[in-house]
């Protein structure tokens, strides 16, 4: 066991991915001497190389559609788009080609395309570098959304997600980089499925779904709460598509309430989407309505006093759970 | 090319304010009172000067991430850009964009984009509308060496040659895009010839002397105004500082960082301007006095100036 940040998880999958797979190749800009946006690609280029670690222009549309190309014909890459809003650039790339090829070819393409991005807000760096697009990548037919919130579930889903046939996104957020987060990580190889949530908290109460890092908020809610003698559930999914309902359907039979937190602009969110499959398929465990706690249907404000009007937090939760019961 | 003094005198003036204004914010942002990310323009300055100094305040630009130096040759305030540093509403945007975003229509800012290459047929468009409505408006567009690189660059460049807008893209070619050397990432050595292949002019200037590049856009401009079309100047500098503050440079070679550190444009043009007898000693301490007065003014301006209403986060989206 070591006690690892979430750069260095992510580092130590990629590491352990091209080792394992030749096949496994990274373009992305500023990746040969920055190691990319934040060093979590540092090293891979002195080992595997300029043929398997490709520095490129800023040309995200050349990115995204030569990793198509490479991935058609045998390779496995990871295209490494610095900021969720740069995936506007490759929008044709991401929604006509990544995601469609393989359906429009009768199946006889296959696409194990790795795109990793940044997204979140916190950093006061203004709506071109904090938006997330989660509910618009959710909207995309055969894209693969994963979510890690904490440096272990970082590295055993990034190392699947690179093994996967199929597109996938992994996003991390920048409020997740700080070194104070740290896992103990094994020193024995692991993977963690798509598709399997995680309960990051026990309880009885409301179950509380959250992802990245709404998923810290509440665990902290969770603990102010506990001292009011409320107690809440909290459900990491891990992954928006997959999603893991059976996980969050057996929890709310359990409470009979569920709030959805997500960062993210309410209309059209992955938490909306999220909501209805459980109205669906679960309404009648549920005691109450369902809520979400989202941002507003904004853009990213940069000043920190807007961002964090913008952004939900404990006090959004607490107020909704306790309003709840 | 024979210029006014008080215009030569001006020049020097804008440029000693953008890079005071950057000492003092990269001082702010050190201690913590700016957040978010800046990047700053410092050793660029004779750049947007030279090419400002042919505008009028109806005349459009686009800005780049690295904005400061456009907006404050442009005509902007220190003391409104400081506050919208500082997330206040006195800033140009009421706290809502940031360093990256300053945009004031009131003087042809059209905006300032942090995804690299946005601004470029952003530019075009405003080009092309200055000539439906047949004014004699021109639209600079501000770009970097990467953004040289990027779909829309090209895509931007080509439909103002085939409308033939009165459309002018300054190319700031600083050797770097964040860690990467433009040489690695295009093959040519002059960003200018790029130009060729949409067949319009393109030149490469001196880019840290101020009146070279004063006079390669200055004749691009008469062009676009008399309806001949766009052009391309590639202004050749360096960034004296990181990609961001904070960015520990170590892409860049020591002896490379020296050579560029003697070719500031400042001191050059200073010297220039009391060699030439335009400006003496004393006179031009004296702007750079005045110039550090403002800038505190304006550090002033924004730590005074209220924060935003919470309920400010909901206005704005829609018109
Ligand atoms: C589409 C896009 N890709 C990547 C980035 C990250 N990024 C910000 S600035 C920059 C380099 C820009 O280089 P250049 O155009 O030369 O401008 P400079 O920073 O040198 O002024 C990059 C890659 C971005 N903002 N937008
Ligand atoms: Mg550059």
């Amino acid at each position: 066991m070591k006690e690892t940040t979430f750069l260095q998880a992510v580092n130590e999958a990629l590491f352990e991915e091209m080792e394992r797979d030749p096949n496994v190749i990274l373009l992305g800009e500023d990746v040969r001497i920055w190691g990319a946006p934040r060093g979590e690609f540092k090293g891979l280029f002195d080992k595997y190389g300029p043929e398997r670690v490709i520095d490129t222009p800023i040309s995200e549309t050349a990115i995204l559609g030569g990793a198509i190309g490479a991935a058609a014909t045998g390779m496995r890459p990871i295209a490494n788009i610095m900021y969720s809003s740069f995936l506007g650039v490759c929008g044709d790339e991401l929604i006509n080609h990544l995601t469609q090829t393989r359906y429009m070819s009768g199946g006889k393409i296959k696409l194990p395309v790795t795109i990793m991005s940044y997204f979140g807000a916190g950093f006061s760096a203004g709506a071109h570098h904090s938006s997330s697009l989660h509910g618009l990548l959710v909207s995309i037919p055969a894209l693969k959304v994963v979510v890690p919130s904490t440096p272990y579930d970082a590295k055993g889903l990034l190392k699947s997600a690179i093994r996967d046939d199929n597109p996938t996104i992994f996003l991390s957020h920048q409020m997740l980089m700080r070194r104070s987060l740290k896992d103990p990580i094994p020193d024995e190889e692991y993977t963690i499925p798509l598709g399997k949530a995680d309960v990051k908290r026990e309880g009885s109460d409301v179950t509380v779904v959250a992802t990245v890092l709404m998923v810290h908020r509440a665990l902290s809610a969770a603990e102010k709460l506990e001292e009011k003698g409320i107690s809440i559930e909290i459900i990491d999914p891990r992954t928006l598509v997959p999603l893991d309902k059976q996980a969050i359907i057996d929890s709310v039979k359990k409470t009979g309430r569920l709030v959805v937190m997500t960062e993210e602009p309410s209309t059209g969110s992955a938490a909306s989407t999220l909501s209805a499959i459980i109205a669906e398929e679960a309404f009648d465990f549920l005691d109450a309505p369902i809520k979400r706690i989202n941002a507003p249907d904004t853009p990213v404000p940069f000043s920190p006093i807007l961002e964090k009007v913008w952004m939900p937090d404990e006090e959004d939760l607490i107020a909704a759970v306790t309003e709840m019961i | 090319m024979e210029i006014a003094r008080e215009k030569l005198i001006d020049m020097y003036r804008v440029m000693v304010r953008i890079r005071a204004f950057e000492k003092k914010v990269s001082k702010e942002f050190a201690a913590g009172n700016i957040p978010g990310f800046l990047h700053l323009y410092t050793g660029e300055e004779a750049v947007a000067v030279g090419t400002c100094a042919n505008l009028s305040p109806d005349d459009y630009i686009t800005s780049t991430h690295r904005g400061h130096g456009h907006v404050i040759a442009k005509g902007g305030k220190t003391d409104r850009m400081m506050a919208e540093l500082y997330g206040k509403v006195a800033g140009y945007n009421k706290g809502k964009g940031g360093s990256m975003h300053i945009a004031d229509m009131g003087i042809g800012i059209i905006g300032a984009y942090g995804i690299v290459g946005s601004g470029i047929p952003i530019a075009v468009g405003a080009a092309l509308s200055a000539k439906l409505r047949k004014t004699d408006q021109v639209a600079i567009c501000f770009l970097g060496d990467g953004a040289t690189n990027t779909g829309r660059f090209h895509e931007g460049v080509n439909l103002a040659a085939c409308l033939n807008l009165p459309v002018i893209f300054i190319i700031e070619n600083n050797v770097y895009a964040e860690s990467t050397r433009i040489s690695d990432t295009c093959k040519l050595a002059n960003l200018a010839d790029r130009a060729c292949a949409y067949g319009i002019p393109g030149v490469t200037v001196e880019g840290n002397d101020v009146l070279a590049v004063y006079e390669a856009v200055g004749k691009a401009v008469a062009r676009a105004r008399k309806g001949q079309g766009p052009a391309l100047v590639e202004c050749k500098t360096y960034r004296l500082r990181g990609h961001f503050e904070g960015d520990m440079q170590t892409y860049k070679p020591p002896e490379e960082r020296e050579m560029w550190q003697k070719k500031d444009p400042i001191p050059r043009f200073r010297k220039y301007l009391i060699k030439k007898g335009v400006l003496a000693e004393k006179d031009a301490e004296r702007i750079d006095q005045e110039i550090d007065e403002e800038i505190e003014n304006a550090v002033k301006f924004a730590e005074e100036s209220p924060l935003p209403a919470p309920e400010e986060v909901l206005t704005d989206v829609s018109a």
